[in-house]
């Protein structure tokens, strides 16, 4: 096992150096630079802001620079768009804000998911099965960009009970609306997965087994069907945690809680290269670590995977 | 507002003009509670006036740093940090007399932090993107600095003692004081800059001259000033905090409005007429300095047709400037048939001949220009519009591309790509039309009419005239140079460089209970010190 982790860590490490490198030649390959605007700079002004940041240096040395600056000094350069800050710092800022949010709209998608397939499947073709897949269905086809502007509107708007917006360091009046908006879907997505997943396995032999021995239902549902039920939504939640801890640019843009999310989406259309770097290389080592992560949950709720 | 705006007469000083402050009317009575909490579309890009590029970040800086003059309420020109000024005979030396203020640490504003401050633009090693804005006032050595043939020290400023700062020009420009209220030539405090090096900007170490300090900053939240008690008319002022909330969403931003989060907040598009029927109070239309045209490609790697001053006339001719304000755009902004914004200071505008015209008269001469040019039913003609993603100019567009349809027969095709994308291709000439905003960066025309000469880098036009360029370049000593921005616009409108379609307003929400928001003021030019909140 522990080998089998070294292993795969080490090839994450010329994964993020091709991640790197294509990255960065996409992004200099898109029309337009960081410095170009309505009102054309003029060309010795450009020269002196290319030289500034570097952009005057052939690609290639470009790329190395940065790795470099990445590699031994953990420096991911100054933001081209936000001048005053750097990479870093813009990152130490909203990457714990989306974390905070993210994880806690995944443990609530996680509960009410799980918890929803669960009965459904259960309860199967009756009204609990009908009204858990219509909730679903529901919250899977509502964006969250519809959902938004919908819940500050009855909840800031007509009901007055809460902020439209803001972050104010988590507090909790400031994170509902964010982690309603950000879960549904993923809630939707996990009871639907886990509703088909717990009825295959509550056909499954074993479970015939158990129920011929006379166990109790409440038994045979948490001792034996929940854990092999759970493998198709736990291959899910891996890159549903990261796409939630990473940042959504939907609630950054409505709530106004300052995460990484708005950073991401503005740094690609500002052609802000440091910043869209940045938080690429975040997003690819985090896919790579909960990947691993999700492997090695695998190998613990499965017994027949080994690695 | 035109006389006094601009002072050209030698020595003559400003002693006798108000300066500004809050000032609330008698029988007003004033809040309890002087916040002003207000829309921010996006995160401030920089605190740094030499770095700063964008408005919201302009507004930001004229409250925590003041400039040598500012704008009263209508645009009109007030001492700020300077006193008073006078000009030399050859209208080239400029010497402000700086008033006894302090910055928010305490230090005295002193000529040398301007002379610091305007050499710090134009230093390569600054990098400014903005270097450009005193290359365009004129300001002697400007360009060499900023091409780094010269060092910055060589810059035509200087300090005659701590409170005469002299500035020399290039060119006699009767409107170089009115570009001192622009942000990028506030001064800094040098021993602040220099301590805290690329933290400087951030609450705490960030010192100004302005009416405000900066004590707040939540990246993607807000920010936050409050009122500097160093400031010099710190007894006139009321506002004692003003919150910029950034909401990236226009909707939720009115939602936000709505339910009494903020006093203030821009109408998204097409909702002014129903918010206007039903909060006549807090709904304000203005003159906003932006002016909206298609560029018609006459380079080479344009359309050929569109060479043709006829046909680029009968595209202009045929569009329903009425329908695109009315039915469009419903925010009182102004149909447009020149490039100057109408209400710029001083400008008269120019008796455009198609303006006048019914737009029956116009589409019957468009048809008649367009067969001289050559194209009809048997040769029809064929253009593409570009533009960038975005609702109304897609609407725009849509409307545009059928008007020539069915008035003309012409055939168009629409672009649209990302704004990087499309400025690309504007400023390489890649593109038939283009649809295409310029705001002005001062309230006079010249703002918008030099943009058009053949040596302004914003012209992608491909046309250019001689003519043109020294009606330009003879309009900067003249005592009126109206004469010459209406034969300016003349040549514009008989060449048909652009087709000049809407001149911008400015629509918010504002709440009844602020005072003092110069809704008059072309720029927007807005100080949170002139504002102040009554009771409802």
């Amino acid at each position: 096992m522990l080998n089998y982790i070294i292993k795969r860590l080490a090839i994450a490490v010329p994964t993020i150096l091709v991640l790197i490198v294509f990255s960065f030649l996409l992004m200099h390959a898109a029309p337009g630079g960081p410095f170009t605007s309505e009102r054309a700079v003029p060309p010795e002004i450009l020269a002196n802001l290319e030289a500034k940041y570097g952009l005057d240096q052939p690609l290639y040395m470009q790329i190395w620079t940065y790795i470099k600056n990445v590699v031994f000094h953990f420096d991911f350069g100054p933001s081209f768009t936000y001048k005053d800050r750097t990479v870093n710092e813009i990152i130490a800022q909203g990457f714990p804000i989306t974390l905070t949010y993210g994880s806690v709209a995944f443990v609530f998608a996680v509960i009410v998911g799980v918890s929803l397939g669960v009965a459904a499947a259960i309860y199967h073709n009756s009204w609990l099965d009908y009204l858990a897949v219509g909730i679903s269905i529901g919250a899977q086809v509502l964006p969250n960009f519809v959902m938004a502007p919908i819940l500050v509107l009855i909840f800031t708007l007509w009901l007055g009970w809460l902020p439209g917006g803001g972050w104010e360091n988590g507090e909790v009046k400031f994170l509902i609306m964010p982690v309603i908006a950000l879960s549904t879907s993923f809630m939707a997505s996990i009871a639907r997965i886990m509703r088909s997943s717990m009825l295959e396995v509550m056909n499954a032999n074993h479970i015939r087994t158990a129920r011929a021995k006379g166990l109790p239902t409440r038994q045979i549902i948490f001792r034996h069907a929940l854990k092999p039920a759970m493998l198709p939504v736990v291959s899910y939640l891996g890159p549903a945690f990261v796409s939630m801890i990473t940042g959504s640019v939907v609630i950054d843009m409505f709530f106004s809680t300052g995460g990484i999310g708005l950073f991401f989406v503005n740094a690609a259309l500002n052609r802000d290269y440091s910043v869209m770097m940045g938080i690429t290389i975040l997003i690819g080592v985090l896919t790579i670590l909960f990947n691993l992560v999700v492997d090695i949950i695998y190998a613990w709720i499965d017994p027949k995977i080994r690695y | 507002m035109k006389t006094n705006l601009f002072i050209s007469a030698a020595a003559c000083a400003l002693l006798a003009m108000p300066t500004m402050a809050a000032t609330p009317m008698e029988g007003e009575k004033l809040a309890a509670e002087q916040v002003y909490t207000y829309r921010l579309l996006d995160d401030i890009k920089s605190f740094d006036p030499q770095i700063n590029t964008d408005v919201e970040g302009s507004e930001i800086m004229r409250d925590l740093f003041e400039g040598l003059m500012n704008e009263d309420a209508t645009g009109g020109l007030v001492p700020g940090a300077a006193e008073s000024y006078t000009v030399s005979d050859d209208k080239l030396t400029y010497t402000f007399n700086l008033r006894d203020a302090k910055w928010s640490n305490g230090d005295p504003v002193t000529a040398n932090d301007f002379v610091y401050a305007w050499r710090r633009l134009v230093d390569p090693a600054t990098a400014s993107e903005y270097a450009w804005y005193m290359e365009l006032m004129g300001v002697k050595n400007a360009s060499k600095v900023v091409k780094g043939e010269v060092a910055p020290d060589q810059l035509g400023v200087r300090a005659v003692d701590d409170k005469t700062f002299e500035v020399t020009i290039d060119t006699a420009l009767p409107y170089f004081a009115a570009m001192t209220v622009h942000g990028s030539t506030f001064p800094v405090n040098q021993k602040v800059v220099e301590t805290h090096g690329s933290e400087w900007t951030k609450p705490g170490n960030l010192v100004g001259n302005g009416a405000y300090v900066l004590t707040e900053y939540r990246s993607g939240e807000r920010v936050v000033r409050e009122r500097n008690p160093m400031y010099w008319d710190d007894a006139n002022t009321i506002i004692e905090k003003t919150v910029g909330l950034i909401v990236n969403d226009e909707n939720i931003a009115l939602t936000r409005y709505l339910a009494g989060e903020m006093d203030q907040t821009d109408i998204p598009a097409g909702q002014y007429p129903r918010l206007k029927a039903e909060l006549p109070d807090d709904t304000y239309s203005y003159p906003r300095s932006c002016s909206y045209i298609y560029w018609f490609n006459q380079g080479e790697k344009g359309n050929p047709a569109l060479k043709d001053a006829r046909v680029r006339k009968a595209l202009s001719y045929t569009i329903d400037r009425e329908v695109v304000v009315d039915r469009i755009l419903q925010g009182g902004q102004y149909q447009s048939y020149n490039f100057t914004h109408q209400k710029t200071a001083g400008f008269e505008l120019p008796e455009i001949d198609y303006a006048s015209w019914t737009q029956a008269e116009r589409d019957a001469k468009a048809k008649e220009l367009l067969a001289e040019a050559g194209y009809g039913p048997d040769n029809p003609l064929s253009v593409k519009i570009s533009y960038n993603t975005d609702e109304a100019h897609k609407k725009i567009a849509i409307a545009v591309s059928q008007f020539w349809k069915q008035k003309l027969g012409v055939n168009t095709e629409l672009a649209n790509s990302e704004w990087k994308v499309h400025t690309t291709n504007m400023q390489n000439g890649d593109y038939e039309i283009a649809r295409y905003a310029w705001c002005g960066d001062y309230n006079e025309a010249s703002t918008y009419l030099d943009l058009m000469t053949s040596y302004s880098g914003h012209n992608v036009s491909g046309w250019s005239d001689p003519e043109y360029d020294k009606l330009m370049k003879d309009s900067k000593t003249m005592a009126d140079p109206n004469p010459n921005y209406a034969a300016g616009e003349q040549l514009l409108a008989d060449n048909m460089v652009f087709a000049p379609i809407y001149q911008y307003t400015g629509i918010i929400m504002l709440k009844p209970e602020v005072k003092g928001f110069p809704i008059d003021n072309l720029m927007q030019n807005w100080y949170s010190r002139e504002l102040y909140i009554v009771e409802k």
